[in-house]
């Protein structure tokens, strides 16, 4: 029997909304749908696209790398100085950034800033001009954190006396770091790189760096999953507003820390310098993002996207069938709110390799747990949770570790298919800090942008052409 | 003796209000005695151990344990829901949901929209094809009004689709009645046994709506778009059309519409259709082409007969053809009034097929008309613009329609055409369409009347009376109502035949009354 003739149609009507109401008027069921041109109306790219949605290959793929990163557990097992982990780094006076390549000459002013601080935090120059000329002159190699399976908030400059984070999927082995978050204020990360600044950084590698350690060690590693997973039943979305999963972490270490043989004093500031910084998870819930998205990398014909970065001028992702490859498009401007004497003429574009988050399913697309934030970055908890139901239309499926209670404890988008971001033009949501344009002044703000179209036309593009010579 | 069991869930977090509710639901199941579903903390452990209920597992406080105690198979059973519920996807999407946009991308709808079944597009046709493939690959059947789709797109898309035993209607689909749901251009029709497939839209609507004024029914009307019978196409729509009807339980009779197709086409859709038990009825508008082979086929001159002979069919009689009435005589007498310079026919139609049986009818009585879309054996009209000698008009051919409306809906350019005809003392007869029905305008008649009696008082000034020959394709249940546009046409002085054919063979014959002769120019 043909079903078509099966049952009384149920239509999905595309076009004229006339034939819609026709349909109803008669007494049987139609949907309107709000369609506009696919591949930003390049019919060419659309009929590509179209292929690619019903081929086997990928939708097999897809769940394979959908399933890796759902099976991943994260979990953070030590602590290390980038040169102990990063062996270029042991070798060559290497600084990694966030975002997609860049030279430096090319770079925003916060990352230069960044870097120029970098340099004199590892005594390689002792000025402020003495760095810049440095970096200037082709003897620092620079490289994008993720190509070292690292992450990095905004100018997410990782050099080799950083300490390091370092986050294991116990799954499959893979491994991630990040640095240590600085908190608030003037901090290398949004370009900062004054003698306070170097001074700050000095200390974390002194004192608190061995203190984490210690407590890692002493706990024998911390699952950072069911920590996300908690954190957003207690309004974080992980991104941008990381209070209760610091809190929770918190928990964990100050026992361990007690328990440490360290002295005192130092013990004291490390907790005092974590109790004074809500966004001291951040770092850890990108890098157990990084970990559960690169499980997931390396599927032939994957269209799942597996890096989300910004280097200040240019948006870069990556997708799972298309390995190392970067596609990139300039930032989009962010929507933000800003504080007092700032705006957006002052703001530097969308930087930072924290967008891991949102392709890891928390962050923006988690922004229906995060009621409190949702005016800084978006309007009303109705729009919050808009933003999480719609990100479901461009995913691959939902965590449903991660549950999100405004969404009846529904789990968060995640798995972000650059298939359907380009069928449906919906882009992924991302929850931002801003950075001020010129180095050293900081942040200024934080709202919510998007990624570009443009990278997920040329990922689609690559993928189809893998295919294709396949 | 009872014994415990148990299973866990490495990692995974769950609020202790969610556990408490898991844990309720397990514990109420007959033959459990004792259950807990908790994360693994040592003071959730110890209450274990207090109840009863200590297992012997290596789970941590970051791991989910279920502990069950009770009967073996309710173990099982309760052990099973534990992790139904645990792992259960919820939608999200129950609370709020009103207020949810509207899709954007069929993906999005279909899987909100679970029990959708078919698509209806009509986006611009660049885009029209990959939106029917995604469509196709969401196991929708698809109806495309769009039109210029590229062929490749067009075959690529009825193969991928006939491998999965859906159908494509179209691309240039107008008309579809699905189970008396109509979709585009469509007549609410009394549902019955006779199932039409059409590769023309308003020749499955006058093949329709005729069955419909008979009395009899129709199962489904299913399009397949002009360019189906195409010899690059093959009829791959139109061959999976009628295999679907032949299964379906509701069809006792298969009408085909179309153009006559080329002959290495029309041999495989004729084939198919003699294989059939169903028996089926054709019609292919326009000259008839003797290369053909039709017989075995109960094959119809016109559309309207070929209405006539499925519901002959239908009720089991012999298929006859109910013969077009006589000219009206006061039509016969108007004729007798025309000056000398009115001597050619005018049509001005807004459906496609109309205008195709119009030219081929007049030309089987001797009138070679031209046309912007001529027959074989007529002539492209020189100046689409200004008519001569017999001149006979699609106006919803894409000539006339380029950033317009089609005339179905907004008949303006086809009442000026009108306007023009009337005004030309070299018009002796004016035969038209008026098509009603879903997609149609909503008030077809009131602007065409005005044009039409001032365009005859204009005439009438200036000693001429042009004869007005109309049909009106729809029925008495379209919201335009049938029987109140044919009054209302009739309250204006045109004479209204019962079907396209019959108005043809009217225009033809009060024609020929006024020059007994048949000298038709």
């Amino acid at each position: 029997m043909m079903h078509l003739l099966s049952r009384e149609p149920e239509v999905l009507n595309l076009g004229l909304a006339s034939f819609a109401d026709d349909i109803i008027s008669a007494g049987a069921t139609a949907h309107q749908l709000n369609w506009h041109p696919p591949a930003n109306g390049d019919a060419a790219a659309g009929w590509q696209l179209a292929k690619l949605m019903g081929d086997d290959r990928v939708t097999e793929a897809n769940k394979i790398a959908f399933d890796r990163y759902l099976s991943a557990q994260p979990r953070l097992v030590d602590v290390a100085l980038a040169s102990d982990v990063i062996d270029d780094m042991a070798t060559t006076r290497l600084i990694l950034h966030a975002g997609p390549p860049i030279a430096f000459a090319d770079m925003c002013g916060p990352m230069r800033g960044a870097i120029t601080g970098a340099i004199l935090y590892e005594g390689w120059a002792a000025s402020e001009e003495e760095a810049l000329a440095l970096a200037d002159s082709g003897e620092i190699r620079f490289a994008p954190c993720h190509h070292y399976g690292a992450v990095g908030p905004m100018a997410g400059v990782i050099s080799p006396s950083s300490p390091l984070w370092q986050v294991e999927n116990v799954t499959s082995g893979n491994r991630a770091y990040s640095n240590f978050n600085e908190g608030l204020g003037k901090v290398l990360r949004f370009g900062a790189n004054g003698p306070e600044v170097i001074e700050r950084l000095r200390w974390m590698r002194d004192e608190l760096f061995p203190a984490m350690r210690g407590a890692v060690r002493h706990i024998g590693g911390i699952d950072l999953k069911p920590i996300m997973a908690q954190a957003l039943l207690m309004g974080d979305e992980i991104h941008n507003r990381n209070a209760a999963a610091t809190g929770l972490l918190f928990k964990q270490l100050v026992p361990a820390l007690l328990a440490t043989d360290l002295p005192t004093g130092q013990v004291q500031r490390s907790i005092d310098f974590i109790a004074g910084n809500d966004h001291f998870f951040l770092n850890l819930s990108m890098a157990a993002s990084k970990a559960m998205l690169d499980a997931a990398t390396g599927v032939p014909g994957s269209s799942m996207v597996t890096v989300m970065a910004r280097n200040g001028i240019n948006f870069g992702i990556r997708l799972s069938g298309t390995g190392d490859q970067w596609f990139q498009a300039p930032a989009n401007p962010i929507d933000g709110l800003f504080f007092p004497g700032y705006g957006i003429d002052d703001a530097a574009p969308d930087l930072g390799d924290s967008a891991i988050t949102e392709t890891a399913g928390v962050g923006g697309f988690a922004m229906a747990a995060a009621p409190a934030i949702v005016q800084f970055v978006g309007g009303t908890p109705a729009d919050a949770t808009a933003h999480s139901r719609r990100m479901r239309t461009i995913t691959l499926g939902t965590n449903p570790v991660f549950s999100l209670p405004a969404l009846d404890f529904a789990g968060s988008a995640a798995g972000i298919d650059a298939l359907a971001v380009l069928d449906s033009g919906t882009l992924p949501v991302i929850n931002s800090g801003i950075a001020h344009r010129k180095a050293g002044v900081g942040q200024i703000g934080a709202g919510i942008t998007s990624a570009p179209q443009a990278c997920f036309a040329e990922a689609v593009a690559a993928l189809a052409e893998n295919l294709t010579n396949d | 003796m009872t014994v415990s069991e148990h299973r866990v869930y490495p990692n995974l977090y769950k609020d202790s209000v969610a556990l408490m509710a898991i844990t309720a639901a397990v514990t109420k199941l007959e033959g459990i005695e004792e259950a807990s579903v908790v994360m693994a903390t040592e003071a959730n452990r110890a209450n274990l151990r207090r109840v009863g209920l200590a297992d012997d597992s290596s789970a941590g406080p970051n791991d989910l344990l279920v502990v069950v105690r009770g009967a073996e198979e309710a173990r099982t059973q309760a052990l099973d829901l534990a992790e139904e519920l645990l792992t259960k996807e919820r939608s999200g999407s129950e609370e709020g949901a009103a207020e949810e946009a509207p899709p954007v991308s069929l993906k999005a709808a279909a899987s909100r929209y679970g029990d959708s079944t078919l698509a209806l597009i009509s986006v611009p046709g660049q885009y029209a094809a990959a939106e029917a493939l995604k469509a196709l690959e969401l196991g929708l059947d698809v109806m495309m009004f769009s039109d210029n789709v590229p062929v490749d797109q067009e075959i690529a898309l009825k193969r991928y689709a006939d491998d999965r035993g859906l159908l494509v209607m179209g691309p240039d689909c107008g008309t579809a009645i699905v189970g008396g749901v109509p979709l585009g251009f469509a007549n609410a029709v009394r549902r019955g046994s006779i199932g039409i497939v059409g590769a023309s839209g308003t020749g499955t609507q006058e093949v329709a709506t005729r069955i419909h004024h008979l009395g009899a029914g129709v199962s489904h009307a299913l399009g397949t778009g002009g360019h189906d019978l195409s010899a690059e196409v093959g009829a791959i729509s139109m061959l999976r059309a009628m295999r679907g009807l032949e299964e379906d339980e509701a069809t006792d009779v298969i009408v085909l519409v179309s153009k006559p197709p080329a002959p290495s086409v029309a041999a495989r859709v004729l084939d198919m259709a003699r294989s059939l038990s169903t028996p089926v009825v054709a019609v292919f508008v326009g000259p008839k082409d003797a290369g053909i082979d039709t017989s075995g086929i109960v094959m119809a001159d016109t559309l309207a007969g070929a209405a006539d002979l499925a519901v002959a069919v239908a009720a089991g009689k012999d298929p006859v053809q109910i013969a077009e009435s006589s000219l009206p005589v006061a039509l016969r007498a108007e004729a007798l009034t025309r000056t000398p310079s009115q001597k050619y026919l005018r049509g001005v139609f807004s459906g496609g097929t109309f205008c195709y049986e119009t030219q081929s009818l007049c030309q089987q009585g001797g009138v070679v008309a031209a046309s912007n879309t001529p027959v074989a054996g007529n002539k492209m009209a020189t100046d689409l613009w200004h008519s001569e000698g017999h001149t006979i008009l699609d106006m919803g051919d894409d000539v006339f329609t380029q950033g317009r409306p089609h005339p179905m809906i907004d008949p303006t350019l086809r009442n000026e055409r009108i306007t023009a005809e009337l005004g030309d003392p070299e018009t002796a007869v004016l035969v038209f369409d008026v098509v009603i029905g879903y997609g149609a305008s909503a008030d077809p008649v009131s602007s065409l009347i005005d044009v039409l009696e001032t365009g005859r008082r204009a005439a009438a000034a200036a000693g001429r009376t042009v004869s007005l020959i109309a049909h009106v394709c729809g029925t008495e249940l379209d919201s335009q109502d049938r029987s109140a546009v044919v009054e209302r046409l009739r309250d204006a002085g045109v004479y209204v035949a019962d079907s396209n054919a019959e108005a043809a063979h009217w225009a033809l014959a009060t024609l020929n009354s006024q020059t007994p002769s048949g000298a038709n120019s």
